[in-house]
């Protein structure tokens, strides 16, 4: 199987702290995983040397069928190559409408020149019209983005990632602040979003990860600790030693 | 959405239909034009208030849509007046020259008649040689693209330096007073090339139109100013209004996101910081010929200063709103400052406004800030109905932003 997503011994450092201790980690093109780890394990930094927002010291990270570097690229172009970032807490445009939201990242031309000149279509419209629904926001088009509830806001994000058409996801604590029939709605999205793209899940419930049903890849001190189903890596000692014991 | 652009924007047509209103009334009542109620030196005054609110409104677009607090265009607006006013002297100069030679028994060459205007121009700093930044001072042709081109150019490498870098906030906001101090520090100097500190003069005299009164003139460039102030708010009002606008307002309020989203930021900054100095500049270019006058104390970074103080009390992060705080608080300024303010005797201390209102200004700045946060031009939301929820009462989600509980029940 060829991988989408390659990362391979990745170190970095940050100020004499090795917040990332030679990882590797790989990721094939329709694939759902979830990453686990006590804090301070490296998770939010593997998210952002992925895209592009810290750089490693030393390893690679590659991305695509020809698999390009993506050590030099701008978050923008690493965004515009097919990855796609959902924060931790909800990041939408609270000014703006759920509409020109999702307006905003529907995949088009993202140069200054052809944005000022670009023009909706009723193609455009509709594309929004659905993804909103898909999200069960297809009656809040109109509301500002800041009027909506925290699930919303994370829902909206989500169409947001959706409406970019990645074809890599990376979800950093999706079901964080929500309810649990949320959750599972939550769920049944991801793993339906990973039929069609590889979806990487950061999180720290238990129960929700046992939900997703998918290979986990636990890390700890920057490197990954062990991978494989969920009650593999619960079964594995060092596992538990650091990050289930307690 | 299908809806036209000018019904989308009903301030477009309103703020066209005030302003040909305001034009058409003072041009009718103008000494130089109609009834003679207005005097020149007003007629001047207005309109280059037009120009304060042409560049208020490239103020508004890079601060108030798009988040950046640039202390510095004011600079573009000197700029553009520098690159213009050295034509305007250069012709009026070469006229005088050419006048006082013809009277000598043999025909003034080319070389006789440049060296002529160099020493006229020149004198005052103890040179005779024209710099070589007046190298296309002779020709309108070549000089007037030097409005847009010079300070369009400044603001390109100045914003590529600085947004590469990722500068933001208010470390952009110092570094840009420094810029516009640096400039005039160094326009301060005899040896710039632009006259030193005594800038260039005359500006009101446009070459070839010496028997036209000034009366004529400044109705003419108040003309030009509002026609040029209505196509900005058009140009600007319809960048905002698309996908554009949309997406400088996403770098104002979460500039990360948006970079996530796959969207160059740093290349749309300078796209509007390159743009708003050209449209500062033109207004510059306008303004300086109705002032007459212009020297490096217009660079000052006060000037640029009091462009922030005047979006933020009209209200930023709406066009109307930018013209409305430039156009007021400039003529109050003027008001206040020109010495016909009454003076309020207070028996131990007499106030006189034109001590006391930068102290004014100030307060209303701090009070509009506080308390009126969308300026004069929130206003209109009020009549408009055009409301931001009232946010009482606790959060409802765990994050600060969420929907409360009193907008719930609503």
């Amino acid at each position: 199987m060829s991988a989408l997503l390659e990362v391979s011994g990745v170190s970095v450092t940050f100020d004499g702290f090795r917040a990332i201790n030679n990882l590797s980690f790989a990721i094939g093109p329709q694939e759902l995983r979830a990453v686990i780890g006590p804090n301070g394990a490296g998770k939010t930094t593997f998210m952002d040397i992925v895209t592009g927002k810290t750089r490693p010291d030393e390893g690679s990270v590659t991305f695509g069928e020809t698999p390009r570097s993506l050590l030099k690229m701008s978050e923008a172009q690493i965004a515009r190559a097919g990855i796609g970032r959902k924060f931790q807490r909800p990041t939408v445009f609270e000014d703006q409408t759920v509409s020109e939201n999702l307006m905003l990242a529907l995949k088009a031309n993202r140069a200054p020149w052809r944005v000022l000149f670009w023009r909706e279509t009723a193609a455009d419209r509709t594309r929004v019209a659905d993804l909103a629904g898909q999200v069960g926001l297809g009656s809040q088009l109109a509301r500002k983005a800041g009027e909506l509830s925290h699930g919303q806001k994370q829902w909206l994000e989500i169409a947001m990632l959706l409406a970019q058409e990645p074809r890599l996801l990376l979800v950093d604590e999706p079901a964080a602040g929500m309810s649990f029939i949320e959750r599972e709605q939550t769920t049944a999205l991801l793993v339906e979003l990973a039929k069609t793209r590889a979806v990487v899940v950061v999180e720290h419930d238990m129960e929700f990860i046992r939900r997703l049903n998918c290979k986990v890849t636990v890390l700890h001190e920057g490197s990954v600790l062990a991978e494989g189903s969920l009650d593999h890596v619960t079964k594995n000692p060092a596992v538990i030693e650091v990050y289930l014991g307690r | 959405m299908t809806r036209s652009f000018l019904a989308r924007n009903p301030s477009v047509l309103w703020f066209l239909l005030i302003l040909s209103a305001f034009t058409l009334v003072v041009t009718l009542l103008a000494e130089g034009f109609g009834l003679g109620l207005i005097p020149t030196a007003f007629v001047k005054v207005l309109g280059k208030t037009l120009c304060l609110c042409l560049v208020a409104l490239a103020m508004d677009l890079i601060w108030g849509y798009t988040g950046i607090l640039s202390l510095g265009h004011m600079a573009f607006f000197a700029l553009g007046g520098y690159m213009l006013g050295m034509w305007l002297m250069y012709a009026r100069t070469e006229e005088i020259v050419v006048q006082s030679l013809a009277g000598s028994p043999i025909p003034a060459t080319p070389d006789e008649v440049a060296q002529g205007v160099a020493t006229q121009i020149f004198g005052v700093v103890g040179a005779s040689e024209l710099p070589v930044v007046w190298s296309f001072a002779h020709s309108a042709w070549l000089q007037l693209p030097l409005v847009l081109i010079v300070p369009g150019l400044f603001a390109l490498i100045f914003g590529w330096l600085a947004f590469r870098a990722r500068v933001n906030g208010v470390y952009l906001s110092i570094l840009t007073q420094a810029m516009t101090l640096a400039l005039a520090l160094y326009l301060f100097q005899n040896d710039s090339g632009l006259r030193g500190n005594n800038g260039l003069s005359g500006l009101q005299n446009l070459p070839g139109l010496g028997e036209v009164p000034q009366s004529t003139l400044s109705i003419s460039f108040f003309l030009a100013s509002a026609a040029l102030l209505a196509a900005g708010y058009v140009t600007l009002a319809w960048i905002t209004a698309g996908k554009f606008g949309s997406a400088l307002r996403a770098i104002r309020d979460d500039e990360q996101r948006l970079r996530f989203l796959g969207y160059p930021v740093e290349g749309y900054k300078l796209f509007v910081f390159t743009l708003t100095a050209m449209i500062a500049a033109i207004a510059g270019a306008l303004y300086y010929p109705q002032a007459g006058i212009i020297n490096p104390a217009e660079l000052a970074p006060i000037a640029s200063i009091y462009l922030a103080v005047w979006v933020a009390i009209g209200g930023r992060g709406r066009l109307y709103g930018a013209v409305i705080g430039a156009a007021f608080v400039s003529l109050l300024s003027s008001w206040f400052t020109g010495g016909t303010a009454p003076s309020i005797p207070l028996g131990f201390y007499t106030i006189h406004w034109v001590d006391w209102w930068t102290v004014l200004l100030g307060l209303s700045f701090v009070l509009v800030t506080l308390f009126a946060p969308k300026g004069i031009g929130g206003l209109f939301d009020r009549f408009a109905h055009i409301g931001t929820p009232e946010r009482h009462g606790a959060d409802l989600g765990p994050d600060a932003g969420s929907l409360q509980e009193r907008e719930a029940q609503e």
